[in-house]
C-alpha cells in the first residue's frame, strides 16, 4: 500500500500558541482517514497543514515535514498555490462564490490554473458535477445563481468545485456540520464513492460519521495525536484511556 | 413609548418635508426647457438658466471621480486587506479626522496649493478640493463592505489555489462590489452638493465652459451666488436651481438604492 501523506513531528504555532505538537502520521492512498477529538484539540489545524492553508491564519507557523507523495511540501521550491490544486479542501459551511453561477462556481478552481476552451471546461463542469452527484439537480440551470440551491446542494458544488482540477487529496473540514441529516446522508455516500480514486482526510465531530466512513482514525487531545489506527480496533478496542473515555462519551 | 418614539420620527421628518415642499413652490414655477439648456443672462433682464452650472458640476465633479475613486478604493482595499499594518491605522485614523474636517478648510487648502501659486482659479482646483473630501469618504465604505464578506470565501478561494491577489479581485471585490457602489455614488452626491470648498477654486462663471483650467460654474455655487444677490429675479432662480441641484442628488441616492436591491434580489 502506498503512502499518498507523511507528516513527521509537524507541529503547528499561531504566533507563540501551539496548536499541533508534533504529530507524525501515514496516509495510505485511496483510503478514508478521519481526524477526531473534542473542540479544540488542533485536528483541523493539523488538516490545514496539509495544503498550506494554516500559514494564511495570522500568525500562522509550522515545524517539521508534510510529505506528499514523497516531496516535502514546505520545500522552498514548492509553489504554495500548485500545491492547493493538488490538495483540495472543503470546508465547515458551504462556501459557493455568491458572484459566480454554479457553472462558473465549479470551473472556478481550473480557470485559475489557465485558460481553458469551453468545451473542455464544459466537459469538466459536468464530470466534476457527476462526482459530487449533483449533476441530475442542477443540469438544467447551470447559469442560475449557486446561491439559490440548499445548503446540501451548496456542500456537494463545493465538494465539485475542488474535484474539478483533479487533486489527488481532497481535505475536510467537518463538511457535514451545518447539514440537515438528509445532506450529511447524501455527503457519506459521496464520500464512499470518492474514496475510490481520492485520498480523503476528513476532520468529524460526529463519532458515528467517523466510524461509518473512514478506513482509518486518529484521535487528537490537546494538541498532541493521541491513537490512531483503522477505524474499526479504533472504536471496539481502543488502546488508550482517553481514547476510550472519549468515543464512549465521558467527555469531549 | 411608542408614542414619543413616532412623535420623534415626525419632528425629525418635518424639515425635510418642508424644505422640499418650499422648494417646490417657489422653484418649480421658473423650470422650463430653457431654464436646463441656457446659460445666465446679464443681472436686470430676466429668463436665462442654468445650463452651464449643470455641465459645469458634472465636469466638477466627474474630474473630482476620476481622481478621488482609484484612490479612495485602492486604499480601502488596502486597509481591509492589510488591516493590522502601521500603514493602515494610520490611514484609518487620518481618513476619520479628514471625514470630520469642515469643507470649506479643504476649500482653504486647495487654494493655497493650487489657485495661489497659478494665480488663477480653475475648475481642476475645485476637482482636486472635492476630490479630497470623497477620498475618506469612499476609503471608509470600501474598508467596511470588503470586510462584510465572510473570511471563509477567501479561504475557499485560497485553497482552491488563487493566488491572494486574484482571490481579493475576483472573490472579494466582486462580492463587495454592489456596497461599494452605493458608498461610491453617496459620496459622489455629497460632494455634487458642496459649495465652500468650490468658491475658493472653481469661483463660479457665468458662461458655459468647458476649460478645466480658468473658472467654471457649477449648481451649489450658481444658488449661492443668486440667493445673496440684490435682485428679485435672482432670488427666483435661486429657487429654482436649488430644486435642479436637489433632484441631482435625489438621482443620485436612488442609483445607490437600486444597486443594493439588485444584490438582494439576486441572493
Amino acid at each position: 500500500m502506498t503512502i499518498r501523506i507523511e507528516t513527521d513531528r509537524v507541529t503547528a504555532m499561531y504566533g507563540k500558541f501551539t496548536a499541533v505538537k508534533g504529530v507524525s502520521l501515514k496516509f495510505p492512498t485511496n483510503r478514508v482517514h478521519a481526524l477526531i477529538g473534542p473542540s479544540g484539540c488542533g485536528k483541523s489545524t493539523f488538516l490545514r497543514t496539509l495544503n498550506r492553508m494554516h500559514e494564511m491564519s495570522p500568525g500562522g507557523w509550522i515545524t517539521g515535514q508534510v510529505l506528499l507523495d514523497g516531496q516535502d511540501i514546505y520545500a522552498p521550491e514548492v509553489n504554495a498555490m500548485q500545491l492547493r490544486r493538488r490538495v483540495g479542501m472543503v470546508f465547515q459551511k458551504p462556501t459557493p462564490f455568491p458572484t459566480m453561477s454554479i457553472f462558473d462556481n465549479v470551473a472556478a478552481g481550473v480557470r485559475v490554473n489557465g485558460r481553458r476552451s469551453r468545451r473542455d471546461l464544459s466537459h469538466i463542469v459536468e464530470r466534476s458535477l457527476r462526482q459530487a452527484v449533483l449533476w441530475d439537480e442542477v443540469k438544467d440551470g447551470l447559469n442560475r445563481s449557486a446561491l439559490a440551491l440548499s445548503g446540501g446542494q451548496q456542500q456537494r458544488l463545493c465538494i465539485a468545485r475542488t474535484l474539478a482540477p483533479e487533486p489527488e487529496v481532497l481535505l475536510l473540514d467537518e463538511p457535514t456540520a451545518s447539514l440537515d441529516p438528509q445532506g450529511t446522508q447524501r455527503i457519506e455516500e459521496l464520500l464512499f464513492e470518492l474514496r475510490n480514486n481520492f485520498t480523503i482526510v476528513i476532520v468529524t465531530h460526529n463519532l458515528h460519521q467517523a466510524a461509518r466512513v473512514s478506513d482509518t482514525t486518529t484521535f487528537f487531545y490537546l494538541g498532541t495525536m493521541v491513537e490512531h489506527g483503522p477505524t474499526k480496533e479504533l472504536f471496539t478496542t481502543p488502546g488508550n484511556d482517553q481514547t476510550e473515555a472519549y468515543i464512549t462519551g465521558r467527555f469531549g | 413609548m411608542v408614542m414619543v418614539l413616532a412623535s420623534t420620527v415626525v419632528i425629525a421628518v418635518l424639515p425635510l418635508v418642508f424644505i422640499l415642499g418650499t422648494l417646490i413652490v417657489k422653484g418649480a414655477g421658473s423650470l422650463s426647457a430653457t431654464f436646463f439648456v441656457a446659460s445666465s443672462v446679464p443681472a436686470g433682464q430676466t429668463g436665462g438658466g442654468v445650463g452651464h452650472a449643470i455641465v459645469g458640476t458634472l465636469v466638477i465633479v466627474g474630474m473630482a471621480c476620476l481622481m478621488g475613486l482609484p484612490l479612495g478604493i485602492g486604499a480601502g482595499i488596502y486597509t481591509a486587506e492589510y488591516p493590522g499594518t502601521r500603514l493602515a491605522t494610520a490611514c484609518r485614523f487620518v481618513a476619520d479626522v479628514m471625514n470630520g474636517t469642515p469643507s470649506i478648510v479643504i476649500g482653504v487648502f486647495a487654494w493655497a496649493w493650487i489657485v495661489a501659486r497659478q494665480g488663477h482659479f480653475s475648475a481642476y482646483a475645485g476637482s482636486v478640493a472635492l476630490a479630497i473630501l470623497m477620498i475618506p469618504m469612499v476609503m471608509r465604505t470600501t474598508e467596511e463592505m470588503i470586510k462584510l464578506v465572510p473570511h471563509s470565501l477567501r479561504e475557499a478561494a485560497l485553497a482552491l489555489g488563487y493566488p491572494r491577489w486574484r482571490a481579493t479581485l475576483t472573490v472579494v471585490l466582486r462580492t463587495a462590489l454592489p456596497g461599494i457602489v452605493t458608498g461610491t455614488l453617496l459620496a459622489v452626491a455629497r460632494v455634487a452638493g458642496e459649495t465652500a470648498p468650490l468658491l475658493f477654486t472653481a469661483l463660479g462663471s457665468q458662461y458655459f465652459s468647458l476649460d478645466v483650467s480658468r473658472p467654471m460654474a457649477a449648481l451649489p455655487l450658481v444658488v449661492f451666488t443668486y440667493a445673496t444677490g440684490p435682485y428679485q429675479e435672482w432670488h427666483r432662480l435661486a429657487w429654482a436651481t436649488a430644486l435642479v441641484l436637489i433632484i441631482v442628488v435625489l438621482v443620485l441616492s436612488l442609483a445607490a438604492r437600486l444597486a443594493t436591491r439588485q444584490r438582494y434580489q439576486r441572493n
